[in-house]
């Protein structure tokens, strides 16, 4: 052989190797299994190695003295630069790199068994752990590590390649290598993950004489030095030397993984794999750990929606040979939701929590957050591996089913439309974030629209209607943003001015219409354009009311849905909007969209009060005087009108005082006025229907009605039907005198009889309604009296 | 802000028991020992129906002059004592409750981990942490 010189780097790693190599501490020569697995894992064809070691002389010797082995190295860095194989090379060739070896991902899954050494359960164990089909192989080892020389140079981790398949030989070496690898790293968070594969591969050996052979070569390249060397420390029989020299320490490792089967080195594989995989980021859990836990989950409990219960969970990280106070930590990490019982998620955390303890991680006090069951889990089990690194358990599909996580998941889906978050949700890109969108969305919703977080909240309510107002509220929030608010901008100041009602009505109906004007396009979402337009009003109305609207924003606000959300409400929001400016008919418009803050009944009823003493003296020509007395809304309301309107201001007024004598007929209540004074300086139209609902409804009520739907309204409001049917009528009068004014007028004295035709209609089929209501009860009464009857008779 | 809080088992052997100050560690735990005397007394009071009418709070157990015993109980017959000093600002009874609840909250938590074997001392570190938090600041 022809004497070799090296450089010092390559003297080093060299060196390294052949210690690593020298299993048998002899100093001189290097074992040739573990030579041999070396070699291997150099990724070159057979032959090469063959011809390798026939030219460094080790066949000659039949053992790998240091010089052959420092050939061999050399003649290996020769091949894989692709240069011939020449004895002369040796020498010749300048600025070789260093002699690469891959190790697979063997190791980890020969760690991870051996976490669970039950010697005589080794095979059953092997057969627990699902091997994934070529995981041990070519799956998706992406921890498969190039070990690179260690040269002092930074690793560059090229972690994930194909791992080196050495399956009927353990790749003894490949723990060494990649300690080289990682003493030129350094300490990188990746070495936990080759620590842990040592903690796994240690006690694994120790259960059974050195099975994890190839396990080594299937070293993951997620094991990074750091690993190898509290592996390393992990073999008491080999204290740690200098992290220069673990190959000392991997050799009585590896010796043991020699008599790997391919089997059980996939296993192994596996175990390293997932074991030392899953430090990346000190608590991630790669893919292929993952699709492990998910296999041992599928062994324990089939569905992986279900839940593990707490006594064979027990037994299974028995298994895992920890003390039972360790045990009993990881288990408190672990169960999320304190229900004694594991999900998908909280066992992937349990059971990465015990690979890290066993390769002496300290537990962690908290619940890292990469191992938090992740509320939202769309993935199926079987792309548990897909998922992003960083997401953790984010994949598992049991947290979406199950309710152990918090509600907001739940949230998530149900509002999958409105979620901003749901693209989040849906790609699991970061769940936490996803759970924060989930809350912004919340948040988003309840303050989208300024305006009625100003002056009442808008209304998140799960109900079916509620969500699709709010995404109207939302559309209409993201677009009329700023409408409403500079409307409501102009009105404040003038609404301290104005303290009658009048000058506000102008002003309210100037602002509404503009804002209302603005809002054409969400005609369609009548409730959001009338709280917006409700907003305005009640600024400008009003100022004590707009402030008591403002003030008294109730969750469940008087949503004008249920005036609005009327087709009526619809083609008076259509007649308002199209109407044009005109102070009048601004009027006019402004009103449909106000939904008068239902809960004000007792807080307006102070101003209403007022505001009725001079709604009574606003003149309401076409209102027969006693509404006026019975409805400070409705004369409100009038005044309103005629304020904005002279024309038209007696059809709203009417037919809020159409609701408001029947409401009070049958409600009689004076906070019902207040409420429907507010409704009706709010609203025109709409706000007969809000009136109504408002004030037909007893307290609780007016809150439900808002939720229920119009035909509620409608029961309630057959009651006033009568009189609304006579306001309406009343208000007939009043229309020719609109006609007569303007074309604007005629339009606007045309919608409001087509509102006033809405109304009736509606009012016509809520009395039909109580109509029906009422003959069932007279039937069920006459039954009850025919069933006493008899007996009386007797 | 406790003086000392133990966990007695039902058959009346301690669970877990922690002071503030450690070196008077026996006479809290002497305290606690005589205070469940007090405890039974309470317990078979009731008479009738057992869990139905019986409070699972029992209050204030006995005062001393330097601190007062509180009790509660579980369902389980599983105990558990508060000693608060007495020269503290004395904690309104709610609050004692609410370091009740949330004694009995964390229990049950420690209890619906398969690896805790009923009867075995309670080494969970998060009944641990949240004990801690309610004594005494170590001062």
């Amino acid at each position: 052989m022809e004497s070799l010189t090296l450089t010092d780097g390559e003297q080093k790693y060299y060196s390294d190797l052949f210690v690593y190599c020298d299993t048998d501490n002899t100093k001189k020569v290097a074992s040739n299994g573990r030579v041999l697995d070396l070699f291997r894992a150099a990724q070159l064809p057979s032959e090469v190695v063959l011809q390798i070691t026939e030219l460094c002389g080790a066949t000659r010797l039949g053992h790998f003295g240091r010089s052959q082995f420092y050939i061999a190295l050399k003649l290996i860095a020769v091949a894989q630069s692709g240069l011939p194989l020449r004895v002369e090379s040796l020498n010749s060739v300048k600025d070789l790199p260093l002699p690469r070896f891959v190790v697979a991902k063997n190791e980890q899954e020969a760690r991870h068994t051996a976490m669970y050494p039950d010697s005589e359960n080794q095979g059953s164990y092997q057969g627990v752990i699902p091997r994934p089909p070529g995981r041990g192989q070519v799956k998706k080892l992406s921890a498969h590590e190039v070990i690179q020389p260690c040269v002092p140079t930074v690793e560059p981790q090229p972690d994930t390649t194909s791992p080196v398949v050495s399956p009927h030989q353990s790749p003894p070496t490949s723990p060494h290598w990649r300690k080289h690898k990682r003493q030129a790293s350094g300490g990188n968070i990746e070495r936990q993950p080759v620590v842990v594969a040592g903690a796994v591969w240690t006690p694994f050996r120790e259960a059974q004489a050195g099975p994890v052979v190839s396990g080594d070569g299937m070293w993951s390249a997620n094991s990074p030095p750091p690993v190898q060397e509290s592996w390393v420390s992990l073999k008491d029989a080999h204290p740690p030397s200098s992290s220069t020299l673990p190959a000392i320490h991997c050799s009585p490792v590896q010796e043991n993984s020699s008599i790997r089967t391919v089997a059980s080195a996939t296993t192994t594989n596996e175990t390293q794999r997932h074991s030392s995989g899953g430090y990346d980021d000190p608590w991630k859990i790669t893919d292929e750990q993952r699709q492990y836990y998910i296999n041992q989950f599928k062994t324990i409990q089939p569905d992986l929606n279900g839940f593990i219960p707490g006594s064979a969970a027990k037994e299974f990280f028995t298994k895992s040979k920890l003390p039972i106070l360790e045990l009993s930590h990881i288990w408190e990490l672990s169960d999320f939701d304190k229900d004694g019982a594991l999900t998908l998620d909280e066992f992937c955390a349990a059971f990465h929590l015990v690979v890290a303890r066993k390769n002496s991680y300290d537990l962690p006090e908290k619940l890292p957050e990469s191992l938090m069951p992740k509320l939202i889990d769309l993935d199926d089990s079987a792309e548990v591996p897909d998922q992003a690194p960083d997401v953790g358990y984010s994949g598992s599909p049991v947290e979406v089913t199950p309710n152990k996580s918090p509600s907001m998941p739940s949230l998530n889906q149900t509002w999958p439309d409105l979620n901003q978050g749901n693209e989040q949700w849906e790609t699991f890109s970061e769940r936490s974030s996803s759970s924060q969108t989930l809350t912004q969305f919340d948040s988003n919703i309840a303050p989208a629209d300024p305006d009625t977080a100003i002056v009442h909240p808008v209304p998140i309510r799960m109900t079916p209607s509620k969500i699709h107002m709010q995404e109207m509220e939302l559309k209409r929030t993201g677009s009329d943003h700023t409408h409403p608010t500079s409307p409501l901008m102009a009105n404040p100041p003038d609404l301290s001015e104005e303290t009658k009602l009048a000058t506000s009505m102008k002003f309210v109906t100037v602002n509404s219409g503009d804002g209302y004007s603005s809002s054409d396009s969400y005609t369609s979402d009548q409730d959001p354009i009338t709280s917006v337009v409700t907003r305005q009003r009640s600024h400008s109305g009003t100022s004590p009311e707009g402030l008591k609207v403002v003030a008294a924003p109730p969750p469940p606000p008087p949503r004008p849905h249920a005036s609005h959300s009327r087709s009526s409400s619809l083609d008076m929001n259509r007649s308002f909007a199209a109407v044009p400016t005109g102070p009048q008919l601004a009027g006019v418009v402004a009103y449909p969209p106000a939904v008068p803050p239902r809960p004000l009944p007792t807080q307006t009823s102070g101003p209403h009060s007022g505001h009725r003493s001079d709604e009574g003296l606003a003149a309401h020509s076409s209102t027969s005087p006693q509404q006026i007395p019975e409805q400070p809304n409705f004369a409100d309301f009038s005044q309103f009108q005629a304020f904005a309107a002279s024309d038209q201001p007696s059809d709203d007024g009417e037919k809020h005082p159409e609701s408001l004598p029947v409401e009070k007929s049958s409600e009689g209540a004076g906070p019902l006025r207040t409420v429907k004074s507010d409704n009706q300086e709010e609203r025109a139209a709409a706000t007969v229907n809000s009136a109504k609902g408002s004030i037909m409804a007893p307290p609780p009520k007016p809150v439900r009605r808002r939720l229920k739907s119009e035909d509620e309204l409608q029961e309630e409001a057959l009651p006033l039907k009568s009189n609304v049917i006579a306001t309406v009528l009343a208000a007939q009068p009043s229309i020719p005198r609109s006609v007569g004014k303007d074309k604007k007028a005629i339009q606007a004295s045309i919608r409001r009889n087509k509102e006033t035709n809405t109304v009736l209609a509606r009012l016509n089929s809520e009395l039909q309604q109580q109509l029906k209501d009422l003959l069932e009860e007279r039937i069920s009464l006459e039954v009850q009296l025919e069933q006493l009857r008899p007996f009386s008779h007797l | 802000m406790a003086v000392c809080i133990a966990v007695i088992a039902k058959e009346n052997y301690p669970l877990f028991i922690r002071s503030v100050p450690v070196q008077n560690e026996l006479k809290f735990h002497y305290t606690v020992h005589t205070s469940l005397d007090v405890v039974e007394e309470k317990i078979s009071a009731v008479g009738k129906a057992m869990a139905d009418q019986r409070e699972l709070y029992l209050g204030l157990l006995y005062p001393t002059e330097d601190y007062k015993v509180y009790g509660y109980v579980t369902n389980s017959k599983v105990k558990f004592v508060i000693v608060v000093d007495s020269s503290n600002t004395s904690l309104r009874d709610n609050e004692i409750r609410s370091m009740f609840r949330k004694l009995h909250n964390s229990f049950t938590d420690v209890m619906c981990n398969p690896f805790y074997n009923p009867g075995d001392t309670i080494q969970s570190k998060a009944f641990d942490s949240i004990v801690s938090a309610m004594m005494v600041q170590a001062s």
